[in-house]
């Protein structure tokens, strides 16, 4: 079980894609749902997004930036090992329902768990308008894909390098004030959510984001990912992960992200040196 | 004759040897160390072989007691586990964590004018003898009956009603959420009080048995209850404990380095956070710590933080010594390794630092009013007297409730108003047909030994169903 099909490396080798062997997983995935993978005995339970989940041939697909220990780890899985723990379908699904115009803004990463929750959109009749960015060309990451997935596809980089140049927002911007837009849905880094938020929020238009806080079960029993939503406690891992944009109190949960960043550290550079042992 | 029995009173109860208060504060290895076999004897010798035993009456389980200590007073070892596993199927679990005072020691007549048969200690003793010693020979096995059951959750309850009808000869699987088997023996409770590799032998023995075993399946999102039947299944038991969080509902809770007891100590027990960086896990060293609540969960938390390190941990808890519903040993060890107990003290709210890490709690000062629902003297606040405490760690054990991803997600499974699953309390049976349910899920958080209790119920029933139906 959970064998890796598939590997291919995107962004400059700092995105590594898996295709894993789950078929019971892929046959209840639905977009916006996430799993939590540890790769062997003495890893940490990590969750990722699916990209994909395949019923017939059960596959699910999983595309993470490589940032710490764990998802370095999990690059260093080659096609054929395994992992020895996938858990899900967590999380709630996104609501996909006709609504009109929608506009997908997906940034970093966060294209990738953008891209099911746009295929949706559209598969269920909208107009879907889809921003994607990242820093420089290099780092972008499925194009192809996002375009297939929508109507209408925007891409931008921060230095320039290749389509617009700018931020998503400056975008996100253009098009809300051209037509009549329904629905936001926004994922990728929490800063970029945020902005994103206040950007619609002059607009009035519902948003959605995609929270990543910290977890360890992904089911309801330890409250690690709590997010504070119109001053409400969340569990974004049964709540969530999606929320009304305008309510998260982001701050919260940027500083909450920050909860082991001396541990974090540690791990990584104790890693790096044992691979360079090896 | 008379001679004798004056001998008889003088043995006094033996103490269990354990590791030193200052040593065992900073490493995880189990703080009782376990009887000898002499030990053990002399211990047997005290029972004084009561015509009407009240200790068996004090058992949730009703395990003859007098039999398996006249037993081991024998040195019939083995046949004093057996007599041991004719009614309880984890005796080196519950020798460790049953809270003996309340139940069987409580009642025991030497109680009375002294100090009761240390019945638990003896129940350990046979249990970890046979597991490091016995031939580990299976008990006899019903034919197979063809009849598949589908059991939710791998807690003693579940394990409970996977042994029992594995033997009568049925077809089990054991569907588990977590990526190991065990439920709060695993999780919840720590290495230094319930050694991780007793709990992982008694699954193994249930898997030699024949019960199957799914990890990482979490039953409502992987699979639905009715799905299970739509596979075959012939009946359901849901085990699934209380597995939601309470916290306290305060300003300043999200602060980090705040953490509800499950997950502090699912980290340090599942995740093996007290192993970091060995394991992956991290978990927040606290060096000034406070824990809320006063039950097993509080001391197991506060005396986890001390063996991570911490200088000051503090007990705080809204009423007095007496409420504090932890068993007594567990009290005794916490205090002996330093744990500091703040009484009749009640947190108002969390301060933190700008980095939205916390740095301490505003806190009031209660007396005890009128008893309350519960019987016990309801914690009054005293005007005026709010007063600060530091802290860098603060971990939240005033409670569970009842996790709803599976039970809201099941039609036809009726809940009481605080989400626990209806249950018969004699059968186990709910409102959904083939379906049972017990332990925590049904009666809140209580004890290992009475989800037992209730999955022995429940597997006599769905025996019964399964060979004669509803
Ligand atoms: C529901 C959900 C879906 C996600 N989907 C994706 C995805 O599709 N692709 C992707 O690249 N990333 C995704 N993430 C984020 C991903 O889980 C983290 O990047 C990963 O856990 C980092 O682990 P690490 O050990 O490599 O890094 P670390 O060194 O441990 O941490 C790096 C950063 O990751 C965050 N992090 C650490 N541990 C966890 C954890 N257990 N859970 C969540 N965040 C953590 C920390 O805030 C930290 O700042 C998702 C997160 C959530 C909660
Ligand atoms: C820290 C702590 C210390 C304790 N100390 C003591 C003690 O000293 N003495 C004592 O007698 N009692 C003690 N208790 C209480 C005792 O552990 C519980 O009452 C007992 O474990 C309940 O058993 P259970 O089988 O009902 O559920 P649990 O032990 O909670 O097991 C339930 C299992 O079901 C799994 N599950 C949940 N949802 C799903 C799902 N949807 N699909 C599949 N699996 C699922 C969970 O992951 C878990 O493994 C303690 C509890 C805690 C938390
Ligand atoms: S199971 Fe618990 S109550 Fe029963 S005899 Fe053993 S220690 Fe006592
Ligand atoms: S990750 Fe434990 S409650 Fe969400």
């Amino acid at each position: 079980m959970f064998e890796i099909l598939k590997r291919q490396e995107m962004a400059d080798g700092t995105v590594v894609l898996n295709e894993i062997s789950a078929p019971l997983i892929a046959k209840k995935a639905k977009p916006g749902q996430f799993v939590i993978l540890k790769a062997n005995e003495t890893g940490e339970r990590i969750p990722l997004t699916m990209a994909e989940a395949d019923p017939k041939k059960g596959i699910i697909t999983i595309i993470y930036q490589i940032v710490g220990k764990s998802t370095a780890l999990f690059k260093s899985l080659q096609v054929g090992d395994k992992f020895q723990d996938v858990i899900g379908p967590l999380g709630k699904p996104t609501h996909l329902e006709k609504i009109g115009t929608v506009v997908c803004v997906g940034g970093g990463t966060g294209v990738a768990v953008m891209h099911p929750i746009t295929r949706g959109l559209k598969e269920v009749g909208n107009n879907v308008i889809a921003i994607i960015g990242a820093r420089t060309k290099d780092l972008l990451i499925l194009e192809d894909k996002m375009t297939a997935a929508s109507h209408e596809l925007h891409v931008c980089t921060d230095d320039g390098s290749y389509g617009h140049h700018g931020f998503v927002t400056d975008v996100l911007k253009e098009v809300l004030e051209k037509e009549d837009v329904k629905l936001v849905v926004g994922i990728g880094p929490v800063p970029m959510m945020k902005f994103v938020c206040k950007v619609t929020e002059q607009f009035k238009v519902k948003t959605l984001v995609s929270l990543n806080s910290i977890m360890v079960d992904g089911t309801g029993m330890c409250g690690c990912c709590r997010v504070s939503v119109g001053g409400k406690t969340q569990f974004a891992c049964v709540d969530g992960p999606e929320f009304d944009g305008h309510e998260v109190d982001f701050e919260e949960l940027m500083q909450r992200l920050q909860a082991y960043t001396a541990e974090e550290a540690a791990a990584y550079g104790k890693y790096k040196g044992e691979c360079k042992l090896a | 004759m008379a001679e004798k029995k004056v001998k008889k009173e003088k043995i006094p109860r033996q103490p269990m040897p354990e590791q030193e208060p200052d040593v065992r504060r900073r490493n995880f290895n189990e703080v009782p160390l376990g009887y000898s076999k002499e030990l053990a004897m002399k211990e047997a010798e005290r029972c004084i072989q009561c015509k009407k035993p009240t200790c068996i009456s004090g058992c949730p389980v009703s395990i003859d007691i007098p039999a398996f200590i006249k037993l081991i007073k024998e040195g019939e070892f083995t046949k004093s586990i057996r007599k041991l596993w004719e009614k309880n199927g984890l005796p080196a679990v519950c020798g460790r964590v049953c809270p003996q005072e309340d139940q069987c020691e409580g009642v025991c007549v030497l109680a009375k004018k002294g100090e009761p048969v240390a019945i638990g200690n003896l129940e350990r003793f046979v249990a970890d003898l046979e597991r490091e010693h016995g031939t580990g020979e299976l008990p006899p096995k019903a034919k197979p009956t063809g009849k598949r059951v589908a059991v939710v959750g791998s807690g003693p309850s579940g394990l409970t009603v996977a042994g029992d009808l594995t033997l009568k000869g049925h077809d089990v699987t054991i569907f588990e959420a977590f990526h190991k088997p065990g439920g709060v023996l695993v999780y919840g409770i720590p290495e230094f009080r319930l050694p991780k590799e007793i709990v992982f032998s008694e699954v193994n023995f249930l898997e030699r048995l024949g019960a199957k075993l799914e990890c990482n399946a979490v039953v409502g999102r992987i699979v639905s209850i009715d799905e299970l039947f739509e596979q075959g299944y012939d009946a359901v038991y849901v085990g699934v404990g209380a597995g939601l969080p309470r916290f306290m509902n305060i300003p300043g809770e999200n602060l980090i380095g705040i953490y509800s007891a499950n997950e502090y100590l699912t980290r340090s027990n599942l995740m093996k956070a007290y192993l970091f960086p060995e394991y992956d896990t991290p978990i927040a060293k606290g060096k000034n710590v406070a824990v809320f609540g006063a039950g097993n969960v509080a001391m197991d938390s506060a005396r986890t933080a001390m063996r991570l390190g911490a200088d000051v941990v503090r007990i705080v808890y809204r009423r007095s010594r007496e409420e504090m519903p932890a068993r007594a040993a567990e009290i005794h060890h916490a205090e002996e390794e330093g744990i500091e107990f703040y009484l009749l003290t009640a947190p108002t709210k969390f301060i933190g630092d700008e980095n939205g890490r916390v740095t301490g709690m505003e806190c009031l000062k209660m007396e005890l009013g009128e008893p309350d629902e519960s019987g016990r003297r309801r914690p009054v606040p005293i005007k005026g007297s709010e007063f600060q405490l530091e802290c860098d760690l603060a971990v939240i054990a005033v409670g569970a409730g009842a996790n709803p991803l599976l039970t809201q997600s099941t039609e036809g499974l009726e809940l009481n108003r605080w989400g626990y699953v209806i249950a018969d309390p004699e059968t186990g049976k709910t409102t959904k047909k083939g379906v049972w349910a017990g332990g925590d899920i049904v009666t809140g958080s209580a004890t290992v030994i009475l989800a037992m209790g209730a999955g022995r119920a429940a597997s006599d029933s769905i025996h019964q169903y399964l060979t004669w139906g509803w």
